[in-house]
């Protein structure tokens, strides 16, 4: 009797487990399948699951429907340039934050945490109005520069600083090494595992972000791919589902893909934030 | 003379000539590398902070910034007479308390029933967060699709189970409720992860204690499992209520603020005034508003922090 019942208990869960998962991953699916329907089995009601034939046309009619080229450059120049300035800056703060003592430390740190509390869309207005002084308005510097100093770097960086040992620094200044010889070439290789994990977490969010280069761009030539992917729909009528979710693919694909294959490391990335 | 016998390799003058600025140079040293930092975040984090504030007491306009007008407290005592401020902030609450609170209920029983050690667990854990590293555009988008009201697979499911068709985002009810639904679906990945990380973190002798003592499993819910998550469960809360209050993309992309006005928040709103508006005074007021309720739960979160540190 309890064997019956566990099993059934068992396969009441798989249903369930089935079915949690659906809800996540089928819009994707499902964004992925009206990418190949023509245009009048998209309007087909009901819905087809499978297309009738599949159309590659949409992607070519989404992809030449704007310069994409140059938005997918800009995304690559904007989310690489962003991940660099954050690597170089973040390094040097966060070797001081864990290997010296020095008066201020406690005051400067915190105010780094406090940056990592306020979101942009809080003061995008003023950053908006300094841009326009210096005249970098609708230029990629503006989508870099704001956040070349990234306070979730400098704190992961630093706690991984923190755990090498002291006998390794030591043994490295007994060989006269200078201390910037030392935090380039021993530091920051033992600090690999982190960097991967932050440099996932910086590309993706900043491949994704949206808000910031529609206040910050006007023309297509400073355009990320997210502006590009948003105008399809003004550009197409506004309801070809199609083709829009045929531009949407060319977006969330590099994600998933990278997703699939590095999905502990993106897990751990995106949830480190919280210990 | 003695410095030379002390020290043979150096002659006495030229050491103590060279010892000042070395010492020198390893005191600035850490100014020197948190300075970049400190730089960008003075120019891109805390100037902004001062600089909205003071623009709050102007009317101005981004179509001409060397004309702006003291006006004192004017954009703010403006803002609360207006009808429509009063309804944004009333969205903005009204979204963040349902998308918060569902979220974290939700994420909490989903962590509870996933956080196990077989493979199957693992790959739901996955699928569920997948939608937290999709661009927001993309989602929006989808969804939009999702949500047609005549070709939309929502309605069209519905229909195949024999109810009638939702108004989704073309009605002033309905649309929050669709907003609410996708930025649930989005962020509940993120939410339940991390509660399976705090509960993977809770030491494993407790719950055998607990088992020795045959304690009902809602007992040991309640008396080790809720108390020993409430750090997690309080960042949760924060970092979900920011995140609330400055909902946009979904907004922006699928309804512009509408209909009728029924689902425009604080970003999207300021945005309106201060882009499209160019209305300065009441974006920077609304702005710091803004500023005021994410500060103040900031200031909480640290308060928080503290105790979590004592505590443990």
């Amino acid at each position: 009797m309890l064997q019956v019942g566990r099993t059934a208990w068992k396969t009441v869960e798989w249903v369930l487990l089935a079915a949690v998962g659906l809800v996540f991953v089928f819009p994707f699916l499902w964004m992925f399948l009206t990418a190949f329907k023509t245009m009048p089995e998209v309007y087909q009601f009901p819905p087809t699951w499978w297309p009738e034939s599949w159309q590659f046309e949409n992607f070519r009619i989404a992809w030449s429907s704007g310069p994409f080229v140059t938005y997918v450059m800009n995304s690559i120049l904007v989310a690489g340039g962003i991940l660099i300035l954050q690597f170089l800056i973040a390094v040097p703060a966060a070797y001081a934050f864990a290997r010296y003592r020095f008066p201020g430390r406690n005051l400067l740190f915190g105010l780094s945490l406090i940056a990592l509390m306020i979101p942009s869309q809080v003061i995008f207005l003023p950053v908006y109005v300094e841009m326009s002084h210096w005249g970098l308005v609708n230029t990629l510097w503006s989508l870099i520069l704001p956040f070349g100093a990234s306070a979730f770097g400098i704190f992961l960086l630093r706690q991984a600083f923190m755990q090498v040992p002291d006998e390794v620094i030591e043994a490295a200044r007994l060989d006269s090494a200078s201390e910037w010889k030392i935090m380039w070439t021993i530091m920051v290789p033992m600090a690999k595992p982190v960097l991967v994990t932050f440099g996932l977490f910086s590309f993706i969010y900043h491949w994704n972000d949206y808000f910031w280069p529609l206040i910050m761009t006007n023309s297509d030539s400073v355009r990320t791919l997210p502006i590009g992917i948003s105008m399809l729909k003004a550009a197409e009528g506004g309801k070809q589902w199609n083709v829009i979710m045929a531009g949407n693919m060319i977006l969330v694909l590099p994600i998933l893909v990278v997703f699939f294959f590095a999905q502990r490391h993106i897990i751990s990335a995106f949830v480190y934030q919280s210990k | 003379m003695h410095k030379a016998v002390a020290a043979p390799e150096l002659s006495g003058t030229s050491n103590q000539a060279a010892e000042v600025p070395i010492d020198w140079m390893e005191r600035l040293r850490p100014y020197l590398y948190v300075a970049p930092a400190m730089l960008f975040f003075a120019l891109f984090f805390f100037f902004p902070i001062g600089y909205v504030i003071y623009l709050s007491f102007f009317d101005w306009s981004l179509l001409n910034l060397e004309e702006m007008e003291w006006v004192g407290l004017g954009n703010f005592t403006a803002l609360m007479a207006e009808e429509d401020f009063w309804q944004v902030l009333g969205n903005t609450l009204i979204y963040t308390v349902v998308t918060v609170g569902l979220g974290i209920l939700l994420s909490f029983m989903l962590a509870l029933w996933l956080n196990r050690k077989a493979k199957v667990y693992g790959i739901v854990q996955a699928a569920v967060f997948s939608p937290h590293i999709v661009s927001l555009v993309s989602i929006a988008m989808l969804w939009m699709w999702l949500m047609d009201p005549q070709y939309g697979l929502l309605n069209a499911i519905l229909e195949m189970v024999g109810l009638p068709g939702y108004s989704w985002l073309s009605d002033t009810k309905s649309a929050m409720v669709s907003l609410i639904l996708v930025s649930i679906w989005k962020g509940v990945g993120y939410n339940t992860l991390v509660f399976i990380a705090g509960m993977q973190s809770i030491p494993k002798d407790i719950y055998e204690a607990a088992d020795l003592d045959h304690s009902p499993w809602w007992r040991t819910l309640t008396r080790i499992t809720i108390p020993m998550l409430s750090p997690t469960m309080f960042f949760l809360l924060v970092i979900n209520t920011v995140s609330s209050f400055q909902v946009f993309d979904t907004i922006y992309i699928m309804t512009q603020g509408g209909p009728v006005n029924s689902t425009n928040m604080l970003v999207f709103y300021i945005y309106e005034q201060g882009m499209d508006f160019y209305n300065g005074g009441a974006a920077s007021a609304a702005s710091v508003i803004l500023l005021a309720m994410v500060g103040f739960l900031t200031w909480l979160h640290f308060r928080l922090m503290e105790k979590r540190v004592h505590y443990r």
